[in-house]
């Protein structure tokens, strides 16, 4: 089975087909925009939670580290009864779109990247702080610095993002319904082929995620090497 | 207003955990040369400092410069720390961040060959050695041309050759009408710079007077034993 | 210069994906079981609606159970499902406009080669449960609301057996769709109740094989609903009542009759 899954792996990516690579694309996309957008609010959420004291912060903290293993169906559900018709944004017709899934893996993204952050930004501001007081920086001048000299460093917590999103299931099954050149994406037709039984066609396309997976973690290893001899990491 | 002296501390205290770090600090100081700041570790030099620039508020007393009470960092001075805290960017990049807006390049290009840095523009900041990275936390501060320069330690561990750049710069601030505020132990280094110096002690001010008179006939014990080479507890 | 390769990015994949969810102009969402899907039935049928009527039919496969709780939640334009005395209920409380039969097929009992009930070759699908319960062989059971469910507890009661006595003993709820159901079936060497097209479709059948057929109480008719505008004004009433009609048409319902797998019907038309 193993050799044979490896086998048909290695022949879907050959043979250029047009489905798994249709699927595979819409797997990126959908995954980077919603890494995207969660980054967008995470980042500075993050650096914010890290570089100001408030009272209720460690509240807050706590509640987004406890976020990180938040169950992806419990996700999916629940956007699901937002986005459906008879829900609250249900006129939006989201429902059943790459948008919704956007949304579901969005929501899954953004407690990592905003605890990560405020670990990795904590750090930083430990060094930097009295300098930044003395120079007179303002709060938004130092959260795009903080972001800027921690931008190696948050390259992973990005990344850990990103395996969240591309990797997960439950959510996206449920509110993008798995239709086929819509919604259908790596995952949940990895879900399909099993339930029809094509267990090395699963496997095969479980083998292409893990490969992309291994593509960008590699890169980014490199990256990071480079700019950690640079000492700018 | 030539009565107001520069600097300008009244009964300044700092307690913490009911442990007096700061006992009733008073001291005036002349609006030019250098005033050394000595005594044992642990006697409070660098609190005294970071009262003064305003990273601390004390637990009662003021300090006042230019004759304003400082309650944080002001534009009037600028601080070097003991490790020089460097941004993860080039060394032109980091004077960038830290100079008043508008300073143009050649400014800065300027800024760096005065501290023997010009070659070393374009090199990441946390590469330079020690000594270069100090001379450019140094420059960075004289950037922000303040009336007074808060130094805690510039040259402690540091190579001979980067010690006589930063002293002639400082010197040179100080020609020019600049006010600098020493913390040394390099008992050599304050004959060279000092004007005056304040000898400090548990959190108190043993003894406060020129540097040639400290230096030839201390009045205080605490000092004549530290000059002397002795420990004092 | 990171920065602005970044929002590149960003700005292509948000084109991209607005793109993508405009790609139709014309389209609509139909709630369905999963047999039918598994099968490769819409694979087949849906070029062929589209080419006629222009309608872009977007499938949602789940459990017929939760098709109908979708469908009452609005989410959808169609149904097409296998539990008639459901469909019925869903269309009198006001949630469908009408039920139409659209096509049936048969349930078979399939399990290992070796039959440690005994029940090969039976035409009596009463007395092949009432063995294998009486034998405690082990039987694989969806558990999850499904018309196949459904199905399988009407013909226990039929047989007089409650199974659910010996539920994690020798019964076995799955809680999960046909194909993962079957799986769980192969590997424990159980007993299990699949509709046919699936069970033609399925690829990991090892040494599976049909031991009970051919009994009228295995009857598995699939209807057809346009859900209820008037409950649900999002419902795209034309495109979707287009494809309903397409599918009683004849040429539906001869579509529905052409579609083989290694020669085998899986689907015999008798849309009224």
């Amino acid at each position: 089975m193993l050799t044979q899954a490896f086998s048909e792996a290695f022949s879907l990516i050959a043979s250029a087909n047009p489905d798994l690579y249709e699927i595979l694309w819409l797997s990126v996309k959908v995954s980077l925009t919603a890494l995207l957008s969660a980054s967008i609010l995470a980042l500075p959420l993050g650096t914010i939670l890290a570089i100001s004291e408030f009272k209720g912060k460690r509240a807050i903290v706590t509640f987004f580290t406890a976020m990180m293993g938040l169950p992806p169906v419990v996700v999916g559900l629940f956007v699901y009864l937002m986005l459906s018709r008879s829900g609250p944004l249900g006129v939006l017709e989201l429902l059943y779109t790459p948008a919704a899934m956007i949304i579901a893996q969005c929501i899954l993204i953004v407690p990592i990247v905003t605890s990560l952050t405020h670990q990795i930004i904590e750090e930083l501001n430990r060094e930097y702080r009295d300098l930044f007081f003395s120079l007179r920086i303002d709060t938004g001048r130092a959260i795009f610095a903080y972001l800027w000299d921690a931008r190696f460093s948050l390259l992973t917590t990005v990344l850990a993002g990103f395996g969240r999103a591309i990797s997960e299931v439950g959510a996206v099954m449920i509110v993008g319904g798995n239709i086929n050149h819509l919604t259908r994406i790596m995952t949940t037709a990895i879900a399909l082929e099993t339930s029809k039984g094509n267990l090395a066609l699963a496997l095969a396309l479980g083998i292409v995620l893990l490969m992309i997976a291994l593509v960008v973690n590699a890169l980014v290893m490199i990256v990071k090497t480079f700019a950690m001899d640079k000492g700018y990491a | 207003m030539p009565d107001t002296p520069l600097i300008e501390i009244t009964n300044l205290c700092l307690r913490v955990n009911n442990t007096d770090l700061l006992d009733s600090i008073s001291m005036s100081s002349k609006d030019c040369g250098v005033t050394m700041v000595m005594g044992p570790n642990g006697a409070g030099k660098s609190l005294l400092l970071k009262c003064l620039h305003g990273l601390i508020k004390p637990t009662f007393g003021s300090v006042k410069v230019s004759g304003e009470y400082v309650l944080g960092p002001s534009t009037n001075q600028a601080m070097v720390f003991q490790t020089p805290v460097l941004l993860r960017r080039n060394v032109f990049a980091n004077l960038k961040f830290a100079a008043p807006p508008g300073t143009n390049a050649v400014t800065i290009n300027n800024a760096l060959s005065t501290a023997h840095l010009a070659d070393k523009k374009d090199l990441p900041a946390r590469l330079l050695s020690g000594g270069e990275q100090q001379r450019l936390a140094l420059v960075r501060a004289l950037l922000r041309k303040p009336k007074l320069l808060v130094l805690d330690e510039p040259t402690a561990s540091l190579d001979p050759a980067s010690i006589q750049i930063i002293e002639g710069l400082i010197q040179d601030f100080t020609e020019h009408g600049g006010k600098t505020i020493f913390v040394s132990h390099d008992i050599g280094q304050a004959k060279r710079l000092g004007s005056d110096i304040i000898f400090l002690h548990k959190g108190r001010v043993v003894e406060h007077s020129d540097a040639a008179r400290f230096f030839i006939n201390p009045k205080s014990k605490e000092a004549k034993a530290y000059l002397n080479g002795q420990l004092i507890v | 210069m990171i920065i602005r390769k970044a929002k590149q990015i960003g700005v292509l994949c948000l084109a991209a994906i607005i793109g993508i969810s405009t790609a139709y102009a014309e389209s609509i969402i139909l709630q369905s079981t999963t047999s039918t899907k598994n099968s490769g039935l819409y694979d087949y049928i849906l070029p062929l609606i589209e080419q006629d009527t222009g309608v872009a039919v977007n499938v949602v496969a789940v459990g017929t159970g939760q098709a109908i709780k979708n469908a009452e939640r609005c989410d959808g334009d169609i149904l097409l499902v296998h539990a008639k005395a459901s469909e019925v209920k869903f269309v009198k409380e006001g949630f469908g406009v009408k039920r139409s039969d659209l096509m049936y097929n048969d349930f078979v009992i399939v399990g290992p080669v070796n039959d440690p009930a005994g029940i090969h070759g039976s035409n009596d699908v009463s007395n092949a449960l009432k063995t294998i319960a009486q034998k405690e062989s082990l039987f694989a059971s969806r558990g999850d609301d499904s018309g196949t469910h459904k199905a399988e507890l009407r013909l226990w009661s039929a047989s007089d057996t409650d199974p659910s006595k010996a539920s994690g003993a020798w019964y076995l709820e799955t809680g999960s769709g046909m194909g993962s159901t079957l799986n769980l079936a192969v590997g424990k060497e159980a007993y299990v109740l699949s509709d046919r097209a699936t069970w033609i479709n399925f690829a990991n059948k090892q040494d599976f094989r049909i031991h009970v057929q051919g009994d009228k109480r295995l009857f598995n008719q699939y209807g057809i609903i346009l859900i209820n505008p008037a409950r649900c004004p999002l419902v795209k009433t034309t495109a979707g009542q287009a494809v309903i009609d397409w599918l009683l048409s004849k040429r539906g319902q001869t579509a529905i009759a052409s579609y083989k797998v290694n020669g085998t019907q899986l689907f015999f038309p008798n849309g009224e």
